[in-house]
């Protein structure tokens, strides 16, 4: 009696499990974990949204090495998880193979391509947005040297470094610039005290502007740039609230956007694959304004960033990619 | 002394008070669970089912037990001379760059049975190097191995990040990666050695490095009890001035041990570059290096022990990855706790319980025999 009861329990639970799995999609993030405060927590913020509005659950999944990656996303697929959404360029090949395996199901990764009919690449064009808040940090800057902080010397960060440099450029040709890269490990990805050193010998150097595209090293160039009334922008998410005031602006990368509309395009059945390529243009970078740094950002200082975002969305200034030629000459 | 010892059985040591500890680690590990909410009985059989409960599974737990095989008998080496290899994870990433580096130059126009041998001896060549400047710096400067093997860590970690972003990056990736090494250097995967014969196994990374981590094994066995020089290394690990007094070069034992342990550390890439990735990756290295230390005090730096200790973090990893799968509550930082608990009970607390199951064992005995 006991037996067919857990049997029957059993069966009805696998059931349920298999409806519910039916279209349930799915993020997997990064290394740096979903809670970074920047990349990867975006993504979880749009697949927080899509689970608010929608009241659909989904699944998610923190890798801690490399097998992981093609791991995780396998089971995934396995159990019907679709769309399932890949966080970073990390998981490249393991999309590639585990897309294959899965015809039917719909992928989407972030931060790279990877051409098949059933993946959609989500990439941005961060040297964009970072032109522009480059050029914010050299009019905002008194001593015409401003400094950037990288996490990792990998050529996404020379893409953020290079676009940044082309803005300041742009406003002040005399500008000097300092950069420095956090470390050549991961831990570079979520190192605040060193972040906050970097910037403090920035500061030392005559920087009154720091951008940081470290990831959660970043919360260290904030807060440095806080204790020594200096400015600083913040990378990938709108940061600006975490120290109003000092955060000039925000480099917003939509990540948690392409992560929602991949969820809902899913669950709505418009799903295309191909690539996306979002920029300013299509609103996929961007600059932060609210009330938190309304009050270092002058109406002079704003009409100037519109009309240089409307010029580079018309073409008439063309912002060189790192990317394009693996190096930083324009 | 001599005399409790006659008492108490080697099984007590080895067998029974590693299981009490592990139990205990457990134990805790379910009290943890507990208060975060989470049923510890269903964690506990998720984790034993995700690290042995399906082929694929225990594929996987045996993928990742090869590499800390690999790290295990690195820091063992080094240790049956008194000297502790933190460097193994520094050790097996420059190992990592011979085996990319041969595959680059060869993967066009060598066979398997040339590349692959060929790829053995770079990886363990490469990580010996970089464990021999720390190993000579110990020996003819007393520079301590302590520190240089954790500064070698980061000077390795920097020069793989300067090489796959400027030299061997495949050109026009964002990933810092090299291309894809042609498939005749891939170490064959063990589902597709076993297919032909008739045994139909379910995919997972487990890769013919396996076998040469057992090999492995009994090399260093064979090397550490059986040979000259082991003896030598291992007189010079127990007393250095009676290994002097015996006629025995420290100086030779130190440079000779660091640089098998290195050797040791760089055939991680066997399996990490040729049994899986098929190219040299960032990181690839992912903190084997330093469980392998956990592993050689676990295995109390003898191969059998080691090979345990590494299935049981294998296990680990594997079941704790099933966990933070299948309970989202429990994170993968979770995960890293109860193997932290593991490490404590086995190796930091062993000397708690050890002695009281000695002399829990003695009364017993006593009261037993009736003498």
């Amino acid at each position: 009696m006991k037996k067919t009861f857990l049997v029957a329990f059993l069966s009805c639970w696998i059931s349920s499990v298999v409806i519910a799995a039916d279209s349930e999609p799915a993020v997997v993030y990064d290394m740096g974990g979903k809670f970074d405060k920047s990349f990867n927590e975006a993504a979880y913020m749009g697949a927080e949204r899509f689970h608010k509005e929608s009241g659909m659950q989904y699944r998610d999944f923190e890798p801690t090495n490399e097998a992981q990656r093609t791991q995780s996303m396998r089971r995934l697929a396995g159990r019907g998880a679709n769309p399932i959404v890949a966080v970073g360029f990390g998981y490249a090949a393991a999309v590639e193979e585990v897309a294959k395996e899965y015809p039917d199901t719909k992928f989407a990764i972030i931060d790279m391509v990877v051409d098949l009919p059933n993946v959609q690449s989500i990439v941005f064009k961060e040297h964009e947005g970072s032109f522009l808040v480059g050029a914010l940090a050299a009019m905002a800057s008194k001593t015409g040297k401003v400094g950037f902080v990288g996490g990792m010397d990998i050529p996404l960060i020379r893409r953020f470094a290079c676009g940044y440099e082309q803005g300041v450029k742009h406003i002040n040709a005399d500008a000097e610039i300092f950069q420095n890269m956090t470390g050549s490990t991961p831990a570079a990805w979520n190192d605040p005290g060193k972040g906050a050193e970097l910037a403090k010998s920035q500061f030392d150097r005559g920087a009154d502007v720091v951008y940081a595209a470290a990831g959660g090293t970043g919360i260290g160039v904030y807060q440095a740039a806080k204790d020594d009334g200096k400015l600083a922008i913040g990378v990938d998410s709108n940061q600006n609230h975490i120290h109003p005031g000092t955060m000039l602006t925000s480099m917003v990368k939509g990540v948690d956007v392409a992560v929602y509309n991949a969820f809902k395009a899913g669950a709505e059945g418009k799903w295309v694959s191909g690539v996306q390529v979002l920029g300013l243009a299509e609103d996929g970078v961007g600059w932060a304004l609210d009330e938190h740094n309304s009050s270092l950002v002058s109406d002079d200082m704003k009409a100037k960033i519109e009309s240089l975002r409307e010029q580079i969305i018309a073409g008439s200034i063309t912002v060189h990619d790192y990317m394009a030629d693996s190096t930083c000459t324009y | 002394m001599s005399a409790t010892r006659y008492e108490v059985p080697g099984w007590i040591g080895t067998v029974l008070v590693p299981t009490i500890n592990i139990c205990l680690a457990f134990l805790v590990s379910g009290l943890i669970i507990v208060v975060i909410g989470e049923d510890p009985w269903q964690a506990l059989d998720l984790l034993i089912s995700g690290a042995f409960g399906s082929q694929e599974a225990v594929g996987y737990t045996l993928y990742y037990t090869t590499n800390l095989i690999f790290t295990g008998l690195a820091v063992a080496v080094a240790f049956h001379a008194g000297l502790f290899n933190i460097g193994a994870e520094g050790q097996a990433y420059i190992g990592g760059l011979g085996v990319a580096l041969v595959c680059l130059a060869g993967d066009a126009n060598l066979p398997t049975f040339i590349i692959i041998p060929l790829c053995m001896v770079a990886a363990a060549l490469f990580g010996a190097a970089w464990a021999f400047l720390p190993g000579y710096l110990q020996a003819t400067r007393g520079s301590h191995i302590v520190i240089t093997t954790i500064m070698f860590n980061f000077i390795a970690s920097a020069v793989m990040v300067y090489l796959l972003v400027n030299v061997l990056i495949k050109p026009g990736q964002m990933a810092p990666e090299t291309r894809t090494f042609a498939e005749v250097a891939w170490v064959p995967f063990l589902h597709e050695v076993l297919a032909p014969v008739g045994i139909k196994l379910a995919r997972s990374p487990l890769n013919l490095s396996l076998a040469l981590a057992l090999l492995c094994c009994v090399v260093v066995w064979a090397f550490v009890w059986r040979t000259r020089w082991g003896y030598a290394i291992r007189t010079v690990g127990q007393n250095e001035t009676a290994a002097v007094y015996a006629g025995i070069n420290p100086k030779r034992c130190i440079v000779l041990a660091m640089t098998i342990s290195g050797g040791l550390a760089g055939l991680v890439a066997m399996n990490e570059i040729l049994g899986v990735q098929h190219r040299l990756l960032i990181d690839f290295v992912a903190g084997y290096g330093f469980t392998g230390i956990a592993v050689a005090l676990m295995g109390r730096n003898h191969p059998f022990g080691i090979v345990l200790a590494a299935l049981l973090f294998g296990a680990l990893y594997q079941g704790g990855a099933e966990l933070a799968f299948e309970i989202p509550t429990i994170t993968r930082d979770m995960v890293v706790v109860i193997q932290g608990l593991v490490i404590l009970f086995c190796g930091a607390l062993e000397f708690m319980v050890k002695p009281r199951v000695e002399s829990m064992y003695r009364w017993a005995h006593r009261t037993g025999t009736g003498s």
